[in-house]
């Protein structure tokens, strides 16, 4: 997925002026110094405003050649697409129900539904997530005592 | 001596060489398959040295390192896919060489050349680095802001063709760093009232994000299948290798010292060793016309200089704690989490563990042999994997990887939005390398920033007064002064011919 120059410019001026208006009217001074807190945010937000003006101005002289948004092969093809919001998925789903279902039965769910996704065969796919994940767990929940949740699998935590 | 006894102890025991004959497993795997790196390698194997000693735990990550960028030969050679950006410059070149029916050719000089091109690294490392940190040993807050800015402008300069972009990527990792309780200030900044970020942001989950899930992603949406590999079983790797060298001395010896001078540049690595030192093979070689066609010539430059550039990172990362490539960032990380603070004092506080370092450094380099060897072997088995099942691996491994390092889920939040910018930045051409160094170099420059400024009592002249720090200023400002006003100039000749 490729932008112009220019939107970039756009994104990266907005931020850096936030970003400096932020640190420079909530960070306090230090007591009897010129440089506090605030001079160095302030300082890379002046660098970054400077890119941004920058890259818009690329942006702009190469508008012919390179239009605002180039999408990739893979946009318009629902099977990559899929693709790519199941792997941003499965992160935010580990993040949110990790706790609860417990590191196993979130991780073999993760594995299974991505390899079967990816192309292995169903059972392959199980055969596979379940070899991972008792590969994963054994190593860092027992050799590097990592405290990886039980979850829902607590009553029988081995 | 005495230190390089109590280094051998450290480094020739059943546990450590046990750490890193699997590290190198682990490395000659992750760098033959196509798409996988070595700095994810990295990226992947800190999670694990997290739990170890300060000498396995580098151990590991050197020899993974070595291995890795030598095994990103296999892929390159057999199927025209670099298996690490480090074999990219001459994959065509080994490629055609298989197809020419020599494919053991191509894999046994890269696999000797690499082994003799990291000792050479290895052996400028254990000379070069201890001198210089003599020297160092003078360097006061001055120098090392001068040298972080230096560190941080070459890292501009060298890794991306826009240096916009370059300088873009550059201040975002030094944004990043600004996060959490300032060292000197102790005032919590963009944290938001988040207590996770109190501690800034995590290093190994963002690094994690940065080169593995980002990679995970551009899986999930390639539209191109993976080439099959030819079954065909491989003759004598070393038939013909001993003429080979003879024939080519000179190279490999030009070959390691451009990859170590490469690696010592903050934000070069083996890779752009690699294209350097091809480049320069062709230039000056007696038959420039057979580059292209299958000549070991390039081959024996290229695959010497991106090992040797591996032992040439490690010594500005030592010395002075200035990353030469993004896997040293990482290393620096390490180093820090590892109470072995890179710097000049620890040459002098811990000389045996610094020499323990430069040990394992040759004995990764000396296994790289018989364990290449046996990975060369066992390529097409190992480029069977399927992906469809090693990348979820992958991604899982993360995920547990970065929880691992504070045991909060916050962390693998940190991962997925880094790993999403980093993907969306590099297929837009920002490069990732600055951010990396600007996250570990940015505490660095503020503090010694405000450090020196809180001694000179506000004035800015005193990061010139001191000869060395005068010196490296001067430096810092030609090199970021010079290229503009050339390109000024040009650029005003230009219009002053069209008018």
């Amino acid at each position: 997925m490729r932008f112009n120059d220019a939107v970039f410019g756009v994104i990266i001026v907005v931020f850096a002026t936030a970003m400096m208006i932020f640190a420079e009217t909530t960070f306090p001074g230090l007591p009897g110094q010129d440089y506090g807190p605030a001079f160095f945010p302030v300082g890379i937000g002046g660098g970054l405003f400077l890119c941004g003006v920058a890259l818009i101005f690329q942006g702009i002289a190469k508008r012919k050649e390179a239009p605002l948004a180039q999408l990739g092969d893979w946009v318009v093809s629902p099977r990559h697409l899929i693709n790519f919001v199941l792997v941003l998925g499965s992160l935010v789903f580990y993040v949110l129900a990790s706790d609860f279902l417990g590191f196993i039965p979130t991780s073999l769910l993760i594995l299974t539904v991505l390899m079967y996704r990816f192309g292995c065969r169903p059972l392959v796919a199980v055969g596979m997530a379940v070899a991972v994940t008792f590969v994963i767990h054994s190593a860092f929940y027992f050799a590097l005592r990592v405290p990886l949740p039980w979850g829902l699998l607590q009553p029988v935590a081995w | 001596m005495e230190h390089w006894l109590q280094a051998y102890e450290l480094v020739v025991n059943p546990y450590v060489l046990l750490v890193m004959v699997c590290s190198a497993a682990f490395g000659l795997f992750v760098g033959a398959v196509p798409g996988l790196t070595a700095t994810m390698a990295t990226a992947l194997l800190v999670p694990v040295t997290f739990f170890m000693d300060p000498i396995p735990a580098i151990a590991a990550i050197a020899t993974c390192t070595a291995m890795a960028i030598f095994a990103g030969d296999i892929p390159g050679a057999l199927l025209r896919i670099p298996g690490t950006p480090a074999s990219a410059a001459y994959v065509d070149e080994a490629y055609t060489l298989t197809r020419k029916g020599q494919a053991e050719r191509a894999l046994g000089t890269g696999l000797i050349c690499s082994m003799l091109g990291g000792l050479f690294g290895s052996i400028v490392l254990a000379t070069s680095a201890p001198a210089l940190a003599e020297f160092a040993l003078n360097f006061s807050t001055f120098e090392f802001f001068w040298l972080a800015c230096l560190g941080l402008t070459c890292a501009v300069i060298i890794s991306s063709e826009s240096r916009v972009k370059g300088l873009v990527s550059l201040f975002l990792g030094l944004f990043i760093s600004t996060i959490g309780m300032g060292v000197v200030t102790g005032f919590p900044r963009f944290t938001f009232g988040i207590t996770d970020l109190m501690g800034g942001v995590s290093f190994i989950p963002a690094m994690i994000g940065m080169f593995a899930i980002s990679e995970v992603l551009r899986f999930a949406v390639r539209t191109k299948p993976m080439p099959k590999v030819e079954q065909k079983p491989f003759g004598s790797l070393f038939a013909g290798i001993k003429g080979t060298l003879g024939r080519y001395k000179f190279n490999l010896l030009r070959g390691s010292i451009i990859g170590t001078v490469i690696g010592i540049l903050p934000g070069a690595g083996g890779d752009i060793a690699a294209w350097v030192s091809y480049a320069t093979s062709k230039r000056f070689s007696k038959e420039p016309e057979k580059f292209g066609t299958g000549h070991v010539e390039g081959l024996v430059d290229c695959s010497s200089a991106n090992n040797a550039a591996l032992g040439g990172t490690w010594i500005p990362a030592m010395v002075f704690g200035i990353p030469g490539d993004s896997i040293t960032a990482i290393v620096i990380g390490v180093l820090y989490m590892k109470d072995m603070n890179p710097g000049p004092t620890v040459f002098i506080e811990r000389p045996h563990m610094v020499n323990a370092v430069f040990l394992a450094f040759f004995l990764a380099n000396l296994m790289m042999l018989p364990l290449g060897f046996l990975a060369i072997r066992l390529s097409r088995q190992i480029l069977r994997i399927a992906h469809a099942a090693l990348m979820p691996t992958i991604l899982m491994f993360c995920i547990v990887g970065s929880f691992a390092i504070n045991n909060t889920t916050f962390d693998v939040i940190i991962m997925l939005v880094l790993g999403v910018f980093a993907y969306i930045m590099e297929e837009n051409g920002f490069p990732i390398a600055p951010v990396i160094l600007g996250i570990v170099l940015g505490v660095m420059v503020e503090d010694n920033f405000i450090t020196s400024m809180i001694k000179s009592e506000g004035s800015f002249l005193a990061f010139f007064e001191r000869p060395i720090a005068g010196v490296l200023g001067v430096a810092t400002f030609l090199v970021w002064t010079v290229p503009l006003a050339t390109t000024l100039r040009r650029r005003m000749k230009a219009s002053r011919s069209t008018t």
